[in-house]
């Protein structure tokens, strides 16, 4: 049970002469949120379509608990959730008789009620599901990924066109996910989304990783520190490697001179930022 | 859950979903009665009339509520993303497509006794002379022509698409296979396509049962050979996605 939920290895997808992924490699652990992150086009959702069973790599490793999800055993489908980009419901039922119906395929369904509780569609639970609003509809999918009560969870941009409050809402639903202890696999092009959600992140472009680590210290080797203060009326910024001894130096120097750094900050850079450096135009690192 | 369990459970699901839906239920089941009763009334008083005019609907009912309405439903549920999102359950493809065609086959069969009734009680059709025949036909014409609606669904581009496919096939083929009068009548030209082509055999099987005579060898011939073919169609293109 110690080994990684998801294992890929040098994972290789080609439709005809275009190469979608070229060589990714990551491991998910028991327990984690895990984000890729990227641009449109850069081979996400082919990634996690391998993963889900629905695509065949074209070379390279891959075991999702313990299975080749090429297989496409029911042992394995049983034990995972699936959130879709898009996907359609049955147009003539009720939330609750869809969450039940798919709930019998599974042999350990979660009680269909409470998994409407769990994604907060209690007031919805009797509405036909052609009557429900877009965000409305993406709580439903996540509910029909939930009813086996999977112990991995992939979901694909899941809160793409949502509104503030509905992309809160469906947030709370993954830190619900991982306070009981599931795997979630999250692929978004939100950067405030892998920063809010995920334990650790991998931004993809291209059909490959370009970096990856938990957000707050993702980086490539050159981002350095920024510490700015005010001085006679304007920021004045320093970058570096190693911030301690600068601040050192400098606030040994305020003190001496009898002044304040006034607004000082010490900041890393942003996931923003070094994603934006990262999926630069151009730049193939 | 079994697979045969989940088949079952798909079943009545679909069962539930076709009633709920007013344009299906009023396609596959009001129509055809309504044209055996309007056609019934104002034309084939005659009851040799009356005696090709019924296996004619029977045939159409069962091509309605399996070719049509299969081939319609699929590209709508694969259009839909609903057949990506089932196959990423535990759900096995055998018990998911069994529920979903047993419950076309389901709109067959009755059908198919509707318009039996129909016959019998109104016009004063003689009850079908071969019960067990017609049992039988019935049954290969569903299953010819609902793995026909499954593999045709395969050349169908979209939701939007899939009426004027489906009508383009359902309409021509009821005018030239005798539905509404003797195939027969029909010019030498139109009476050759008819023959190649399924349901003029089904209703000739049909009619062979209900009424009595014909050729019931080449009717199970040609049906059962295009359920063979449409049957290695279906399995061979399926698509999911």
């Amino acid at each position: 049970m110690d080994s990684a939920a998801i294992q890929v290895r040098d994972l290789f997808k080609s439709y005809g002469p275009v190469e979608a992924v070229r060589g990714v490699s990551f491991e998910v652990d028991r327990g984690e949120v895990f984000g890729l992150l990227g641009p449109n086009g850069a081979g996400k959702t082919t990634t996690v379509e391998i993963l889900e069973g629905y695509r065949h790599r074209s070379a390279g490793d891959v075991t999702v608990l313990g299975h080749d999800p090429a297989e496409r055993r029911r042992e394995l489908q049983q034990r995972i959730g699936i959130v879709l980009q898009s996907s359609g419901f049955y147009k003539y039922v009720t939330v609750r008789e869809a969450v039940e119906h798919f709930g019998k395929a599974y042999e350990r369904p979660r009680d269909a009620a409470e998994t409407i509780r769990l994604v907060g569609l209690e007031e919805k639970a009797d509405a036909r599901t052609k009557s429900l609003s877009g965000g409305q509809r993406r709580r439903l999918d996540l509910a029909l990924a939930l009813v086996g009560d999977p112990e991995l969870i992939f979901l694909d941009e899941p809160t793409t066109g949502f509104d503030p409050a509905a992309r809160r809402t469906a947030w709370g639903v993954v830190r619900a996910l991982k306070e009981l202890g599931k795997t979630v696999l999250l692929t978004t092009h939100y950067l405030d989304e892998a920063q809010e959600l995920a334990d650790r992140v991998a931004i993809v472009k291209e059909g490959r990783i370009v970096a990856e680590g938990p957000p707050d210290r993702l980086g490539p080797a050159s981002s350095r520190y920024r510490v700015s203060y005010i001085s006679d009326g304007g920021r004045v910024e320093h970058q570096t490697d190693d911030p301690t001894e600068l601040l050192h130096r400098l606030t040994r120097d305020a003190l001496a001179a009898g002044e304040r750094l006034e607004g000082l900050e010490v900041t890393r850079p942003t996931l923003e930022e070094v994603y934006l450096e990262l999926t630069a135009e151009g730049d193939s690192t | 859950m079994s697979a045969v369990a989940l088949a079952w459970e798909q079943f009545r699901f679909e069962r539930k979903l076709f009633w709920r839906n007013p344009s299906a239920a009023f396609f596959n089941f009001v129509l055809p009665l309504l044209l055996l009763v309007l056609i019934a009334t104002a034309f084939s008083s005659e009851s040799d009339e009356l005696e090709v005019l019924i296996p004619g609907i029977a045939g159409m009912g069962v091509l309605a509520t399996t070719f049509t309405a299969l081939s319609f439903n699929l590209t709508m549920l694969r259009d839909e993303g609903v057949l990506k999102r089932i196959r990423g359950t535990p759900m096995p493809a055998g018990a998911y497509l069994a529920g979903f065609i047993g419950s076309a086959t389901m709109n067959a069969v009755l059908q198919v006794t509707m318009v039996v009734v129909i016959g019998n009680v109104i016009y004063g059709v003689d009850w079908p002379q071969d019960p067990m025949l017609l049992i039988g036909f019935t049954l290969l014409g569903v299953v010819c022509f609902a793995a026909l609606g499954v593999a045709f669904s395969h050349l169908i581009p979209n939701e939007e698409s899939a009426p004027a496919y489906t009508n383009a096939i359902f309409l021509p083929l009821i005018f030239i296979s005798g539905v509404f009068y003797s195939a027969d009548d029909l010019p030498e030209a139109l009476k050759a396509i008819a023959e190649a082509l399924p349901l003029k055999h089904l209703i000739d099987g049909l009619s062979a049962a209900m009424v009595g005579g014909g050729d019931t060898g080449t009717a199970a011939l040609v049906v059962g050979a295009w359920a063979v073919l449409a049957l290695f169609l279906a399995a061979r293109f399926f698509r999911w996605e």
